[in-house]
Formats: structure tokens, sequence, C-alpha cells
């Protein structure tokens, strides 16, 4: 028990000091690489809590596609250095009172949830074996998982509508 | 008992990472004394008997090479770069059998460095994360080619990869399982190329895309791009690459025999379970000459039409694939 602590401990440390870092960082490619750390750090979490599946897709879907998409645009796009003069003045208080409001929350919600009594859900047992992990989902789950489809389906013909006419535009 | 086991995965680990340096050295003999027997020409034959001294000799120049990092360079990135592409390579190869298991000393071992039941799924992780050192290499070393070969690595590898994944399928529908052992016990009497051959055909193609091998090498071409996302590397951090992308190639063949060509099954293994390196070696090395072979005969592709290729054909292709698989299966009742 005293090494998952100290495990989870360590891990908390890495999630917190690379959230913190992609915020602070000055250069947009750090700030990706920062992120990436978070995502595996996370992954390592779903491991410890005994749902290597989710860890496993946690890698390959965020750290393995998304986020190279992302360090493939910055690099394309040659926009590592953001500009220093801030043109948006208004948002940083904005972010301050947002996100003081967001700990508040939070706080409040340790302060009043700490006392009841937190079972372990059963549903970690599914997610370890893939096969039970796939039949819940397109048993129980099913209709949400369709509409993620249909959501994921609309993002790509999107992508697909907005190269078409600037192609065309181009070509006129 | 638990620090028997510590030993055993720490000599499993090292046995890994043993066989896979010096199996890199091999490889690059192997490829250039084929290659020059392709070519008509001799090869490297000076150093040792045959040449088989070479990779020494190579090691040896490389160690002592002056390291050069570029003044606008991204510093810390560039050294690390390497390294990133390193790891996956080694690591990948940790959840394939070599053989089955093997009693010693009155202990039964099985002869991989750990045998989860979602060995597909972490060589996918693997991969997919692959990318980062060529890519990170490319953009740190703050030169036009570089940037240039790392975004061709990087578009090149996230498209051919989901095919890869798709690949990946057929051999799970039929074994019924994601663990590579149990997908290699599955093929104890029939390989899964005569059930898959379609499949089999997509993954050695989109494997030698996702290691940037001839003829998808297209972020090295050196006509263009001089050397692509290394150019500026030298010494060492330029050996790191060079081993990544061999150890790579053995790493597909190993992955190639055991989802497709029945691991390290052959004549004789259940009764001789020693057999099962031996054969898995003779297959990997056959692999190999294949990869080779693929070189020596192929020209490079077309950056526009490797794309094409890639997204309109492969990834279709693909898609069908796995889609009749899986048809066939809940018709015969797999």
């Amino acid at each position: 028990m005293t090494l998952n602590l100290l495990l989870f401990l360590a891990l908390a440390v890495i999630a917190i000091a690379s959230a913190a870092g992609l915020i602070m960082s000055r250069n947009t490619v750090y700030s990706a690489l920062f992120l990436i750390i978070n995502f595996l750090t996370v992954a390592v979490f779903y491991l410890v809590m005994g749902a290597p599946f989710i860890a496993l897709a946690q890698i390959t879907v965020y750290a393995g596609a998304i986020m190279v998409l992302f360090l493939f645009v910055i690099m394309m796009l040659g926009a590592e250095k953001p500009n220093e003069i801030e043109r948006m003045k208004w948002q940083r208080p904005l972010a301050i009172v947002l996100s003081g409001a967001i700990l508040l929350e939070g706080v409040y919600a340790l302060i009043t949830r700490v006392a009841v009594n937190v079972t372990t859900s059963p549903a970690t047992e599914a997610l370890s074996d893939p096969k039970t992990l796939g039949i819940s989902l397109y048993t129980k789950y099913s209709l949400p998982f369709e509409i993620t489809s249909v959501i994921l389906l609309v993002a790509a013909i999107g992508a697909v509508i907005l190269t078409n006419k600037s192609r065309k535009e181009a070509g006129k | 008992m638990t620090f028997g086991l510590f030993l055993e995965w720490f000599i499993k680990s090292l046995v890994v990472i043993l066989a896979m340096t010096i199996g890199f050295a091999y490889v690059t003999w192997f490829e250039r004394r084929v290659l020059a027997k392709f070519q008509v020409r001799i090869g490297p034959n000076r150093a040792g008997k045959q040449g088989l001294l070479q990779p020494v000799a190579d090691a040896i120049k490389l160690i002592f090479k002056e390291e050069l990092v570029p003044a606008n360079a991204d510093k810390l990135i560039f050294v690390l770069a390497p390294v990133i592409t390193m790891i996956p390579a080694l690591i990948i190869t940790g959840v394939v059998p070599w053989g089955p298991p093997i009693t010693l000393f009155g202990k039964t071992f099985t002869l991989s460095v750990s045998d989860i039941n979602l060995g597909v799924l972490f060589i996918l992780t693997v991969t997919s994360i692959s990318i980062y050192g060529i890519t990170l290499a490319g953009w740190s070393s703050n030169n036009k080619y570089a940037t240039l070969g790392a975004l061709r690595a990087t578009a090149q590898m996230i498209s051919y990869e989901l095919a890869l994944a798709l690949s990946f399928v057929g051999p799970i529908l039929i074994a019924g399982s994601m663990g590579i052992s149990d997908i290699v016990n599955a093929q104890q009497h029939v390989w899964f190329i005569v059930y898959q051959p379609l499949g089999a055909m997509i993954y050695m193609i989109t494997a030698v895309a996702e290691i940037n091998r001839s003829p998808f090498d297209m972020p090295e071409a050196e006509q263009e791009l001089t050397a692509g996302y290394h150019v500026e590397y030298s010494g060492m951090k330029f050996a790191l690459f060079f081993m990544a992308e061999y150890i790579k190639m053995i790493a597909i063949c190993m992955i190639g025999a055991s989802l497709f060509l029945g691991g390290f099954w052959g004549p004789g293994v259940a009764a001789y379970p020693w057999l099962g390196p031996l054969y898995l070696f003779i297959k990997v090395v056959l692999l190999l000459f294949v990869l080779v072979w693929i070189r020596a005969t192929l020209p490079r592709f077309r950056y526009d039409r490797l794309m094409a290729f890639g997204w309109k054909i492969l990834f279709p292709l693909a898609l069908l694939n796995v889609m009749v698989t899986a048809v066939v299966i809940t018709l015969v009742g797999g």
C-alpha cells in the first residue's frame, strides 16, 4: 500500500510539474513536449488503477496521434516563438478569476466529499480485459459509442469540405 | 521470490537488448554483403573472415569521430532526440515470445520479457510514439533539409500507421486474443498467412514505410534532402539513428514472423522446445533478406504518390480485409 502511495505521489508531482511547464513555457514545441509527458503520466495512472487497455489507448491516441499532428503543425508553420506582445489584454484578469473559481469549487468538492465512503467501482475489472471492454462498449454503451462515431465523422467530413473549397479557389 | 522474479526479468531484458544490438551490427554487415551480391560487387570482405569484423571497425570509427552540435540548434532536444529514437526500438520486441515455455531447474520460464494479454496494442503504442525522435531531431537541428525530412517522416508514418493497425486485426480476430503468444500458439498447425495473405502483404508494406526503409525512404532522400532528419548529426549520435533503424528492421521481421508466419513453431518444436528460437531466427533472417531484396530492386516513390498510395489504396484495402475477415469468422464460427 505504501509503495502504491509513493508511486502515486511521484506520478502526481510529475503530472503537475509537466502541466505547469506546459503553460509556463515560452516555446510552443516545449509546451507540446510537456503535454506529451503529462499524457504519459496519466497513462501510468490508468495502469496503476488496473486498466492497461485504457492506458495503452491513451498513449496511442493522444501521445501517438494527436500530439504528433500538433508538433507537425507547429514545425510546419514555424510557430515556435509566439508574439511577445499581448493582443488581448482583458484575457489575463478573466483567466485569474475563472481559474480561482475552479480552484474554490475543487476545494469545496474535496471537503464535502471526503467524508463519503468511496467504494471501488466494479468497472475496473471489466477495463482490464479487452474482450469484456468491447462487449460492454457494443451492448451497454452502444448508443454513446455510435454518437461519438458520428461526431468524429462530421469532423472528418468538415475537414474534407474545407480543404476542397480552398483547393477549388486555388485552381481558379 | 520477488528477487528471483526481478532477476528473471533482468536477465530476459538483458538478452533482448544484447540480441538487438549485436543483431544490429550483423544486419548492417548482412545488408551490405547481400546488396553487393545483387549489384555484382564484392562488398566489405577485408576486416576479418568474409568481412565479419566490419561492424566492429565501423563502431570504432564512429566512436572516435567528432561530435558536432550546430550553433543555432536547440541543444537539449538535439541531444535527446537520438535517445528518444532508440528506446521504442529496443522495447518494442519485449512482448514477442522467442519459443515455447521451457522448464529449467524444475521451474517453467516463458521465453519473452513480458507476455501481456495486450501485446498487439503494446506494439502499436510503441510504434506510434517512435515518431517523436525523428520529428524532434529534424526540428532541433535548425536546418531546412532536416526539418523537411522530419515533416515528411511524420506525415508518412501517421498515414501508414492506420493501415498497419488494421493489418493486425486479422490475426487478432482469428486467434481471438490480443496477446502475441496466444496468436503464435494459434498458428501451431496452419500459419495465418494462409488465411490472411492480403493482411500479411499490407503488414509488410506498411511496416517498411513505418521504419522509413527503401522504397519509402522519402525522409532521407539523398538527392533532394542530403540526408533528411539526421543531416546535422555526427559520431555516436548519428550511429544511434542508424542503430534504431536497423533494430526496427529486426523488430518488424520478428513481429511479422510471429503474427503471420507461425512465430517459433516449426517441425519438432513440440518435442524439443529449444528448437523454437532457432526457427524464429531462421524466419527473421529470411524476412530480412526480403527487405534487402526490396531495397535492391525498387526505386524510391515520389512523395505525393506515396501519400496517395497509403490513403487511397492501402487504407481501404486494409479496411476491406478486416470486414471480410470479421464476416467470415462470424459465418464459420471461429
